[in-house]
């Protein structure tokens, strides 16, 4: 600890300080590079994978079952409904699910049943579901909803707050992101797309901009603080709150990502795909990328923003011709 | 005296639980859980509405859901919940599996239907289902079951006499049909599938029991085809008759207003009942199978405007009304999802979601430990207080509201630990950047916490806003999710401003923490303060000279007399050798 709350001093005081908005260029060119790729590799993947909720089918789920057999499955299913189309997944360690085509009630109850003996288990284990294809759009259509409604509110809050709304564009575009890039891992590594990953991903848009928030606010004290008379251009004004902030910026992140890699480890190992997984999965990344985010390309662009503000330019002319004019002499 | 303060919320929290104990029995001090962690099966109905027509109104759909909930009480499922979700759709919530003929009871739409009365038996009770009439013994030998007879007409095999030449024609009434009647048993009415009959077809059903008075007899009807579908009632208000000179009488009516088809239609229809004597003079109001009204023809009505007179309250005529406003409404449902879980996936999940909550609370205490030694105590302490108080409050919503704690709601508060520790940490490192500019810590802990709050406030407004908005305009799971989020981001807030402050005032008293004690995470030598000692300052890097000016200041104030004196002699004698 000692070391770390040491390397935080260093921080503060200024002893140690790295170029974050300084070099600016390479954390767009970064971002640029990551966005790209978040976007058109799904796209050539052939889009997102969607969950039985967004696509609509039945599924059954044999739970406490001793045998995992995936074909077993497939055969039954396929005994009692020829072209159903059954994906098995094991869930888990002790469940089968499968999923299908939609199916209509009689082979709904057939299929059950036909599962239930083929695993030996009692046909109350076997529960079934139904899901028409519009219930995942009816979601999707109120997240966007949500989407738009929250960054429109967020972006006008935070002009308020900060004064200034530059720093609300330049939080906003850390959001967005974070957003893409999330969204791309998804797309990229073929995980399946559910109501519930959309919940992870919404809640991503409060913990991004949290983030960025407190750094922002110290962004803000610094650059009021220093005011006319400083040594500092604004660029490192910023610089330098961003870097006083680093060690509250991995503390904050360590802690909220602390839980989530809970549910993540519990869900993922425990419950195997399921509510807990795909919420926390789309958290996990979110809360990475979001620190990320704040620190490497918030802060940059609201300096790059602010640096063709009048008042900005001046100081920072005067900063820089006091500091010739110190090494002339 | 905070602290007392949230103890007596606290307590209240467990009085209004106390009493919800006593109402609901057991489950005192638990909230109520949701189907994915009960087990149970949650239906989703969306409803099928016409191309170009609007979408149901929130009148339309409470009267859809009290239709669909007297279907379920009269399925005899208990502790069914009924909910519309997201302003248009319904879902159901059934503990334990819904058989296939509850959902399709379900799921079948309030259709209204006015049909000419062939006969009634109105002195018939549920005691006629012990008459020995089995309906198989009819005369259905010939070959034509009527139920699989698809013709607009019962065909010549079971229509004996002539052909009905119109709907009120007691040929309709066949051998078969009068065995069916004798037979029937109200009681079972809901399985005869009235509710799905052909409206092309006579019917064979039963008045509604009466809610005031279940165990009175109820009339069982034959009744002609439809006439008159409830789609073409436009409006249906409860009033009182007037006179033709405009003075109320005090007595209850419901009023009908049918557009030019039904008024066409429903003229036809009286014109023809009028002249007719008997049971034969009325028609039946028919909903969902069911007959809600059976009034008498006292007149030949073609404007289309009827009214409907009888022993009405203002109450009941209000009820018809609305019964033939909305039970008119072509709005039908279909299934879009239905969910079923078992008790015991439901109870794995439940274990698995406090596992994972807990792993992530063990987590997040060994990592404030580590980074702020004792200090992370007060993060520990205050934690506690954060969830005893939320645990509180969802218990209270579960009673007061309804609310239901799904695997959703569990994630956001899993999720909630981390960012009501967050707020901690913005506090602390503020404090510990004030020690570093060299104040005390009694000086410190107000300097920062009037930094950090404006912070705090800040990212949990946006914090609040997103859950807010989500909480707006979601469905379903993500609404649980939303409302978790949003609880804990105030209590956050509360925790902070009420607890963790409060408590680190009285701690910056203590002399472990003031003397900054190398555990107490305070500890300015490590934090590399450039306060000295001893009142000997460096000189702040990076300090602006406002905040440089009330430091020194803080730190004259904070010299001992002796100090001082010394400070002074110093200054003197410089004095006295520069003379």
């Amino acid at each position: 600890m000692a070391s770390f709350s040491k390397f935080g001093n260093e921080l503060y005081t200024g002893e140690r300080s790295y170029d974050i908005v300084g070099k600016r260029k390479i954390w767009y060119a970064v971002a640029a590079v990551l966005i790209l790729t978040a976007i058109i590799v799904p796209i050539l993947r052939g889009g997102f994978v969607f969950g039985i909720e967004f696509r609509g089918g039945s599924q059954f789920q044999v739970s406490d079952t001793a045998n995992l057999q995936q074909s077993l499955a497939t055969r039954t299913v396929q005994s009692v409904v020829p072209n159903a189309n059954p994906k098995v997944t094991i869930i888990g360690g002790h469940s089968v699910r499968i999923q299908t085509d939609q199916l209509t009630n009689a082979q709904n109850v057939a299929t059950q049943a036909a599962l239930a003996k083929a695993y030996d288990v009692q046909v109350k284990q076997v529960t079934t579901s139904f899901i028409g294809a519009t219930w995942g759009q009816d979601i999707t259509r109120q997240a966007i909803t949500g989407l738009i409604v929250f960054v429109l509110l967020a972006g006008a809050v935070m002009a308020l707050y900060f004064r200034t709304w530059k720093m609300s564009l330049a939080a906003l575009i850390a959001l967005l992101h974070d957003l893409v890039i999330t969204a791309g891992f998804y797309g990229i590594l073929g995980f399946e797309v559910t109501p519930a990953a959309v919940i992870g991903f919404l809640t991503i848009l409060g913990y991004s901009l949290y983030d960025t928030v407190v750094v922002f606010d110290k962004i803000r004290e610094n650059t009021l603080e220093d005011g006319g008379d400083s040594t500092r251009t604004f660029a490192e004004s910023v610089n330098y709150a961003v870097n006083q902030t680093l060690v509250r910026s991995i503390n904050t992140s360590v802690v909220a990502i602390l839980p989530v890699a809970g549910i993540l480890f519990i869900g993922a190992l425990l419950l195997g795909a399921g509510t807990l997984r795909d919420i926390s999965l789309a958290l996990f990344i979110g809360i990475l990328v979001g620190t990320y985010s704040t620190i490497y390309i918030a802060a940059p662009m609201y300096a790059h923003l602010r640096s063709s503000d009048e008042l900005v330019k001046k100081h920072d002319k005067r900063v820089i011709s006091a500091r010739q004019a110190s090494i002339v002499k | 005296m905070i602290i007392a303060l949230l103890a007596g919320l606290n307590a209240a929290g467990a009085i209004g639980d106390a009493t919800s104990g006593s109402t609901t029995a057991g489950n005192r001090w638990a909230p109520k859980l949701a189907l994915d962690l009960e087990g149970g099966t949650e239906i989703i109905l969306a409803p099928v509405i016409a191309k170009g027509a609007a979408a149901p109104t929130g009148d339309q759909l409470n009267q859809a859901v009290s239709i669909i909930r007297q279907r379920i009480d009269a399925a005899g499922v208990s502790e069914a919940e009924i909910n519309t979700q997201g302003g248009q759709n319904v879902v159901v919530s059934i503990p334990g599996v819904a058989d296939q003929a509850t959902i399709s009871r379900i799921e079948s739409s309030a259709k209204l239907e006015f049909r000419a009365v062939l006969q009634t038996d109105a002195a018939s009770n549920r005691t006629d289902a012990a008459t020995p009439t089995p309906s198989a013994t009819t005369p259905a030998a010939d070959g034509a079951t009527p139920g699989a007879t698809a013709g607009p007409t019962p065909t010549a095999a079971a229509t004996p006499t002539t052909k009905p030449t119109d709907a009120s024609d007691l040929a309709w009434i066949t051998p078969e049909l009068a065995a069916q009647f004798a037979s029937f048993d109200c009681a079972s009415l809901d399985k005869s599938g009235a509710n799905v009959a052909d409206p092309k077809k006579p019917l064979v059903t039963c008045d509604e029991v009466d809610p005031k008075n279940p165990g009175a007899p109820v009339a069982k009807y034959i009744l002609g085809p439809v006439e008159v579908a409830g789609e073409t009632i436009s409006d249906a208000t409860a009033g009182q008759v007037s006179t033709s000179q405009g003075a109320v009488t005090g007595q209850w009516a419901v009023n009908i207003v049918f557009n030019s088809k039904g008024s066409k239609e429903f003229g036809n229809v009286t014109s023809r009942l009028f002249s007719l004597t008997g049971a034969r003079h009325q028609f039946a109001i028919v909903l969902d199978g069911r007959v809600i009204s059976a009034p008498t023809t006292n007149a030949v009505i073609t404007n289309g405007k009827p009214q409907i007179t009888g022993n009405f309250t203002q109450a009941t005529a209000k009820v018809l009304a609305d019964q033939l406003k909305f039970g008119a409404l072509p709005i039908g449902f279909t299934v879009q999802s239905n969910n079923q879980i078992s008790a015991t996936l439901g109870s794995s999940q439940l274990q698995s979601g406090i596992l994972a909550g807990l792993i992530g609370l063990i987590l997040v205490v060994v990592y404030s430990l580590f980074q702020y030694r004792l200090l992370g105590l007060v993060t520990v302490a205050s934690l506690v207080v954060a969830a005893t108080i939320t645990y509180l409050f969802v218990t209270l919503l579960s009673w007061r509201e309804g609310y239901r704690l799904s695997l959703a709601g569990v994630a956001g508060l899993i999720v909630a630990i981390g960012i009501t520790a967050d707020s901690f940490i913005v506090y602390f490192e503020r404090i510990r950047d004030e020690l570093r500019d060299g104040r005390g810590l009694s000086s410190a802990v107000e300097a920062g916490w009037k930094r950090a709050i404006r912070t705090v406030l800040a990212s949990d407004t946006v914090n609040f806003l997103a859950a807010g908005v989500l909480f707006i305009v979601a469905v379903g799971n993500v609404k649980g999710f939303a409302l978790t989020l949003g609880i804990t981001t105030i209590i956050d807030v509360l925790v902070v401003a009420l607890f963790t402050h409060p408590v680190l005032q009285l701690l910056s008293r203590t002399a472990f923490f003031s003397e900054g004690h190398r555990f107490s995470g305070l500890d300015p030598k490590a934090l590399g303060a450039v306060y000295r000692g001893r009142a000997t300052f460096r000189e702040p890097v990076g300090v602006s000279a406002g905040k440089k000016a009330s430091s020194s200041k803080e730190a004259v104030k904070r010299q001992t007399i002796a100090e001082r004196k010394a400070a002074e002699q110093s200054s003197l004698g410089s004095k006295g050798k520069d003379s």
